[in-house]
């Protein structure tokens, strides 16, 4: 009788379904499926595309025509392109200020007074209310007939300076608004960061006498790292899709001086005057390779942390 | 409230007259309609509510769905919904600006509209709307340009109406000594500057040249191109145009005409009502026609012009050629244009005298040797872009010239092949 219950009880096992038999392996696998789909179909599936249409010429509703790298070739001496290339150079380079101004602000804020936390979400708060708002806001501050920075720069005889319709200034402009709510960002990684400063460190640092830029640098900065990381991915990224922010307060102009890749992308295809998509495509084409280049850094630093734990 | 009540009283009394017509022809219109309007302003979209509430009356079988899109959006969502899920009736306008959905065939050929009486009382625009000889649509309002200006000023320093471009910088000479600018104007949006560029151009080197240039058969390098810039530019130099115009838009340059730091604008009958909302009056605002510069040459005028059109995938033609018919008639063009402030394109309709803006348009538009649509309307979407940007940065920096016009020559290469 026990033999022939074993045998059942076998052969059962070897009867298992497929799915009980391999759970361990797919059910991740189950679970990731919908995010799989979902990036495949909105992401990565139209990058693709993207590289397919920006060979041909396309204006959204007819045939399309397969012209090769002729789009490429008309970019590499477009003088608008350069001048967006050069802006999202600038926006690259002057919104990594959000990193350390977020930092100060942070450490200023770290302490226990009566009211911090108000004090805290008053100077989150720009990052909070929509771009948007945060363009009309700075639009009127540069009025150069009723704003607020003309008045300013009066006082100590300066200006006017029509900042947002002057091309030399356009883009500075636009910069110090987006820093506005990227510091408070920023702030806001640093100020948790801070929460998780070893506090022990701090104190041996003291016996061995560090202090102010020194125990900054070499004690509070190194614990920070985590923070400064994703700072720095957040601002880089921001810095290179800024487009809402151009688009509300100068429209790219004047004459097309405050245009980033991603704004000049959005005119060229999908504006009032624009419907060339295959042009439009390959800006997106030129746009995501200079992103892979930071995305593959931010990938591989993440992967050496990983390994390295 | 009390508008509505007005507006559907006026409508009652309208469509019990026209019923009597509509019925006539013994063939009764069902189904769903739907219309797409751009007419999100105040005024135009009361204006077209009205005449739908007005048609609806007339066919009570037809269930009409009206949906209002907002003037700016509309421009770019126009391609998605004339592919995905045309309505029956659509805005759009008149000219070059129409060419892409005609040739990718996405605009219904209704030239069986303009036939007969219709095809007599619009003719002003079959021009406009024609392409490969067949009619795409039917227009419903027209306006024009021209220099609004403030009458008491000009009283105050003892100017008169200028007939041709010497008393034009005269007079500007004088308001630029008073410690004005002669001409506002908000540069932001770019098509603004299109409008000085039109007029210069056609009061320059005609009308004949113009339609040449934005159609992409001259070159942008031409002499005659330089001449009507350099007719600009002495406006330039003289400091005539107020600062920092690159960073208003059109309404954000009407208080300085409104306080009085500038004297003038050139602009679209459209600008009318927020001007003297803005608290001008009709004894301290007028109108005067861009004068001539060149000696001999015809006066040709702006006057863009508003239609409407059957998507080629509509599902309820029937209808939607009944409303565009609908639409042309004489009373409807005349109640209509009258709560737009406008100008109607039926010959045959009567213009409200009361306005003396519209009446002064109406004058000038019949007397004018040919119509022009806009720059972004003659000339195609990527050239009038380039253009109008061109021309921002002329007025921003002068000097630049040479580079702009070889910028927009080598647009014109790629653009017109």
């Amino acid at each position: 009788m026990s033999t022939a219950t074993l045998a059942k009880s076998e052969y059962e096992q070897e009867n298992r379904s497929w799915y009980k038999r391999n759970e361990i392996s797919i059910t991740p696998w189950l679970f990731m499926a919908p995010a799989i789909l979902f990036f495949m179909v909105y992401v990565i599936i139209p990058i693709f595309q993207s590289f397919e249409i920006s060979l041909f010429e396309w204006d959204g509703l007819g045939a399309r025509e397969y012209i090769g790298t002729d789009n490429y070739v008309e970019l590499w001496d477009d003088p608008a392109f350069y001048t967006s290339l050069r802006n999202n150079l600038i926006w690259l380079i002057l919104y990594l200020l959000a990193i350390p101004a977020g930092l100060f602000i942070a450490l200023f804020l770290n302490q226990t007074v009566v009211g911090i936390r108000l004090y805290k979400s008053l100077f989150f708060f720009p990052f909070v209310i929509s771009q948007v708002v945060v363009g009309l806001v700075f639009t009127w501050f540069y009025d150069p007939t009723f704003g607020l920075f003309n008045t300013v720069i009066g006082w100590v005889g300066l200006g006017p300076i029509n900042v947002l319709g002057d091309p030399t200034y356009v883009t500075y402009g636009i910069i110090a608004a987006g820093l506005w709510p990227q510091t408070a960002y920023c702030m806001i990684l640093y100020l948790t960061g801070l929460n998780a400063v070893d506090p022990e460190q701090i104190e041996a640092a003291r016996l061995d006498g560090a202090k102010g830029w020194k125990m900054l640098w070499y004690v509070v900065v190194p614990q920070l790292k985590p923070a400064t990381f994703i700072a720095f991915v957040v601002t880089i990224i921001g810095a290179l899709r800024s487009f809402d922010l151009i688009s509300v307060m100068t429209n790219g102009g004047p004459f097309g001086e405050s245009r980033v890749l991603s704004f000049y992308m959005f005119e060229v295809a999908l504006s009032e005057y624009g419907f060339r998509m295959g042009y439009g495509a390959a800006i997106a084409v030129v746009l995501f390779l200079i992103m892979l280049f930071f995305i593959a850094y931010f990938l591989y630093s993440m992967y050496r942390d990983e390994r390295g734990r | 409230m009390r508008s509505i009540l007005k507006a559907s009283a006026v409508a009652l009394v309208t469509s019990a007259a026209l019923a009597t017509g509509a019925f006539a022809d013994g063939h009764k219109l069902s189904g769903e309609m739907k219309i797409f309007l751009d007419t999100s302003n105040p005024a135009p979209r009361a204006t077209f509510e009205g005449i739908i509430a007005q048609f609806d009356e007339m066919h009570p079988d037809l269930k009409i769905e009206t949906t209002i899109i907002d003037r700016d959006a509309y421009k770019t969502q126009i391609r998605n919904f004339l592919t995905a899920n045309p309505p029956d009736v659509a805005t759009w306008y008149a000219g070059n600006r129409m060419l892409p959905y005609v040739t990718t065939g996405l605009f219904e050929d209704v030239s069986d509209l303009w036939t007969g009486d219709l095809a007599a009382e619009l003719a002003s625009t079959k021009t406009a709307m024609t392409i490969d000889g067949k009619q795409w649509g039917v227009p419903y309002t027209y306006y024009q340009w021209g220099m609004y200006y403030r009458k008491d000023i000009f009283d105050e320093l003892g100017l008169t109406v200028p007939t041709n471009w010497e008393e034009e910088k005269a007079n500007c000479q004088k308001i630029v000594d008073s410690g004005r600018k002669c001409y506002t104007i908000g540069t932001k949006f770019l098509w603004t500057a299109a409008g000085w560029f039109d007029y210069l151009n056609l009061r320059t080197n005609g009308y004949e040249f113009h339609m040449a240039l934005t159609a992409g058969k001259e070159s942008w390098t031409d002499d005659r191109v330089k001449k009507t810039m350099a007719n600009w530019r002495e406006l330039i130099d003289m400091g005539a145009f107020i600062d920092d115009h690159t960073a208003y838009s059109w309404q954000e340059a009407i208080p300085f005409l409104v306080d009085g730091q500038a004297t003038a604008y050139l602009m679209g009958n459209f600008a009318v009502d927020p001007i003297k909302a803005a608290g001008l009056t009709d004894d301290q605002l007028d109108f005067y026609q861009f004068p001539l510069i060149t000696e001999g040459i015809p006066m040709a005028e702006e006057a863009p012009t508003d239609t409407l059109h059957i998507p080629s995938g509509a599902a309820n033609k029937e209808a939607a050629r009944a409303f565009l018919k609908f639409v042309a008639t004489p009373d409807i063009q005349t109640s209509m244009n009258a709560s737009l402030g406008q100008l109607p394109v039926n010959n045959k309709a009567s213009v409200n005298t009361d306005d003396k803006f519209v009446k002064a348009g109406f004058e000038m538009l019949n007397n004018a040797s040919a119509l022009a649509q806009f720059f972004d309307r003659d000339a195609p979407a990527e050239m009038a872009k380039v253009g109008m940007e061109g021309f921002q940065e002329f007025m921003v920096r002068p000097d630049n010239l040479d580079q702009i016009l070889q910028r927009l020559e080598k647009t014109r290469e790629r653009v017109y092949k």
